[in-house]
């Protein structure tokens, strides 16, 4: 049994490399609420399974007291270890396993408090070596450390890394001096009915409502208020109850949007220190992310339709073995919320160091390439169109089908027109700048030293009309930043110029 | 100008002069190739067909749409079965310069794929059951991008051990993680 000393709360010192801790005792209290929290569904069923038997409460205190005995138990089952070459996590009571990673290897340091932790001033730490997104990598949780000592971790893992071999002093304010890259404003509020955070929500919510509703044969329109205003609604005409529907819809995921916001990104703050970048936010659950600078490979800046009509922008890290796309949010790969376009674009210029790749006009791809958007639109909806027009006129089907059919393809028609002038590359300094998408409009500055090769797409079609997809990858971000319908010359000049010679023995 | 280069695509007149085109890798993969796509594609085909005639034989009385959609696929599945392996066998090329690996696959869709052999991470060959059959290898190159494994199907045996040979050799020699 390893030496042990008793709970390492309050000095900030008291982490000693290569002695055993366990997780802070404060924790004993969040524990059994947390398993309860946890386990509320199980002990839900227990109860109304015992009920049956009329002992129900009885089955509910046998649950309950399994439940905090096992999350006690892991409690006093885990212990940890920040050692001067590795950090070492030891759990389990029967089988003992002992989790180890190299420090050289530590690559993201996560530090997250929800409202319990924040209450009795604890928080969480996720360590990850992040050398990939592909395999399970969920890297190293020790839920439970004194605020102090989460922080202390942080920085002695994140930012003594090139000193690990010398025995380091234990004083935590001594790191080198920190830039501030940008902080939440007030006036960002804004952005948050334009984010649409909130729609999945509000349908969420609403189709559990009426799954209940369904479900527990409950009659709600035998309730006193609620029968008069469907009484009321009854007498309206069918328009003006949609139009209701739609302004309330509007209203509450814009409201939804708002308060995901604030949740989300409340007191955000970015903060380069020491190769290291450091995004802080949220309102009830406090989070700390790091990104090893090291890793980065390029910034995305993401525009969504709505956001671009208020002139925001949000600033995406390209980064290797960090997750984009969806749950970019929670994954930690976000640098800056939605918020002015021109912080994200500052942001994006200070981090890839020239605001050459974020400022530089791009280059248009071309005839081709806007006739294929086009194309895309009428060569799937013209056939639909002309089908719905033929079964109408047999009388077949009524005349709404073809007119649905024909006001899509008229809402369709800009968004190609707006797909093709989204589209546009460039190569800037040491950055190859991509950009295209319209509901979502990105542009993507990948430094080329992360592009680890080409693929040169061409269908059938695109060989006819003498373009092709160009496609950049590498380990990060999204792995593949595609260049779409680029003239043949035009593809490999960029490739050329990106990477130069890789192609070369392959050109005449 | 006019010459037509190995692959059958004539070269590109569309290009202003002094610009150079990006030649196919040089090599073919094995002739047998050709009688392995055909073999797989044809697996694919037999299993719809019988779903088709058990359709046709399970039911009674009239039949035409049956018998016409059964022919139709027949028609499709010969056409594609003499196609599809030759045109393959005519885009499917590879080559390994002292610095990178460069591949062209596809048939009505083609893609053209290149990795410096400095950032090459692993390399696998592998034999399916028809692959066997053949006496074919399939030999992939990964790098640390999950979009860009360069794919070299239908080599024959002893290719495929010299090129893995040659590309773990040289992985190997790459010091970092190669991203």
């Amino acid at each position: 049994m390893p030496p042990e000393t008793g709970a390492a709360a309050g000095a900030v010192s008291a982490i000693d490399p290569g002695v055993w801790h366990r997780l802070d005792a404060r924790m004993l209290l969040l524990l059994p609420l947390q398993e309860i929290l946890k386990n509320l569904p199980f002990l839900a069923v227990l109860v109304l399974a015992g009920s049956g038997s009329g002992r129900g409460p009885l089955w509910g205190l046998i649950g309950l007291a399994v439940t905090l005995a096992a999350g006690t138990l892991r409690w006093f089952t885990t212990r940890y270890q920040i050692g001067v070459a590795q950090v070492q996590v030891r759990r389990g009571l029967f089988r003992r396993r002992t989790m180890t990673v190299p420090r050289d290897r530590i690559r993201t340091v996560d530090l997250t408090a929800h409202v319990l932790h924040r209450i009795v001033g604890l928080a969480s730490i996720t360590i990850g070596t992040g050398r990939t997104d592909r395999k399970e990598d969920r890297g190293l949780k020790l839920d439970g450390l004194s605020a102090q000592d989460a922080s202390w971790i942080r920085e002695e893992l994140l930012h003594r890394r090139s000193a690990v071999a010398a025995p380091t002093a234990t004083t935590s304010q001594a790191g080198p001096a920190a830039t501030e890259l940008a902080r939440w404003q007030p006036r960002w509020i804004a952005y948050g009915p334009f984010t649409l955070s909130g729609a999945v929500t509000v349908l969420a919510v609403v189709g559990f409502g009426l799954e209940i509703v369904n479900e527990g044969h409950l009659r709600v329109n035998r309730l006193g208020p609620i029968h008069s205003i469907i009484e009321q609604l009854g007498s309206a005409s069918p328009t003006l109850l949609a139009l209701v529907a739609l302004v309330a819809a509007v209203i509450l995921i814009a409201l939804a949007s708002t308060l995901g916001y604030l949740l989300a990104f409340w007191n955000f703050r970015l903060i380069r220190q020491a190769g290291t970048l450091q995004v802080t936010r949220g309102l009830l659950t406090n989070r700390v992310i790091s990104i090893d600078e090291r890793r980065l490979r390029g910034i995305e800046l993401s525009e969504p339709l709505l956001l671009r009509w208020v002139k925001g922008a949000r600033c995406i890290a390209i980064a290797t073995g960090l997750r984009v796309g969806r749950g970019a949010e929670r994954g930690g790969s976000m640098l800056v919320p939605p918020a002015p376009e021109r912080i994200a674009a500052s942001v994006s210029a200070e981090l890839l160091g020239s605001t050459g790749p974020v400022q530089a006009a791009l280059l248009e791809h071309g005839p081709v390439a806007r006739r294929r958007r086009f194309n895309r639109v009428l060569l799937v909806m013209a056939p639909v169109l002309v089908l719905l027009l033929i079964l109408w006129g047999l009388g077949a089907l009524p005349a709404w089908p073809w007119l649905a059919a024909t006001g899509l393809l008229l809402l369709l028609l800009p968004v190609a027109w707006d797909r093709y002038r989204s589209l546009g590359h460039a190569v800037v300094g040491q950055c190859l700048v991509v950009r295209s998408g319209s509901l979502v409009r990105r542009r993507s500055m990948v430094l080329t030293e992360g592009i680890i090769g080409w693929n040169l797409h061409q269908s059938f079609f695109q060989r006819r009309a003498r373009v092709v997809n160009l496609i950049a990858t590498t380990a990060a971000g999204r792995q593949a930043y595609r260049l779409q319908d680029l003239t043949l010359p035009e593809s490999i000049r960029v490739a050329e110029e990106a990477c130069p010679g890789l192609l070369s023995p392959f050109l005449e | 100008m006019t010459q037509v280069p190995p692959s059958g695509q004539p070269v590109d007149r569309a290009f202003p002069p002094g610009v150079r085109t990006l030649r196919p890798p040089r090599h073919l993969v094995s002739p047998v190739a050709v009688w392995y796509w055909t073999t797989r594609a044809a697996i694919g085909w037999a299993v719809v067909l019988i779903l088709e005639l058990v359709w046709l034989l399970a039911q009674s009385g009239d039949q035409v749409w049956h018998l016409v959609v059964f022919l139709v696929t027949v028609v499709l599945a010969v056409g594609h079965l003499i196609v599809m392996p030759r045109w393959r066998y005519r885009v499917h090329r590879w080559e390994v310069t002292s610095v990178a690996v460069y591949t062209q696959a596809g048939w009505f869709h083609q893609e053209r794929r290149v990795a410096p052999l400095s950032r090459l991470q692993t390399v696998d060959s592998e034999r399916g059951p028809i692959e066997q059959l053949f006496g074919l290898v399939k030999v992939t190159a990964n790098t640390a991008s999950a979009a860009g494994p360069l794919r070299i199907s239908g080599l024959d045996r002893q290719t495929a051990e010299e090129l893995v040979e040659e590309l773990t050799a040289i992985a190997q020699q790459t010091p970092g993680d190669a991203t």
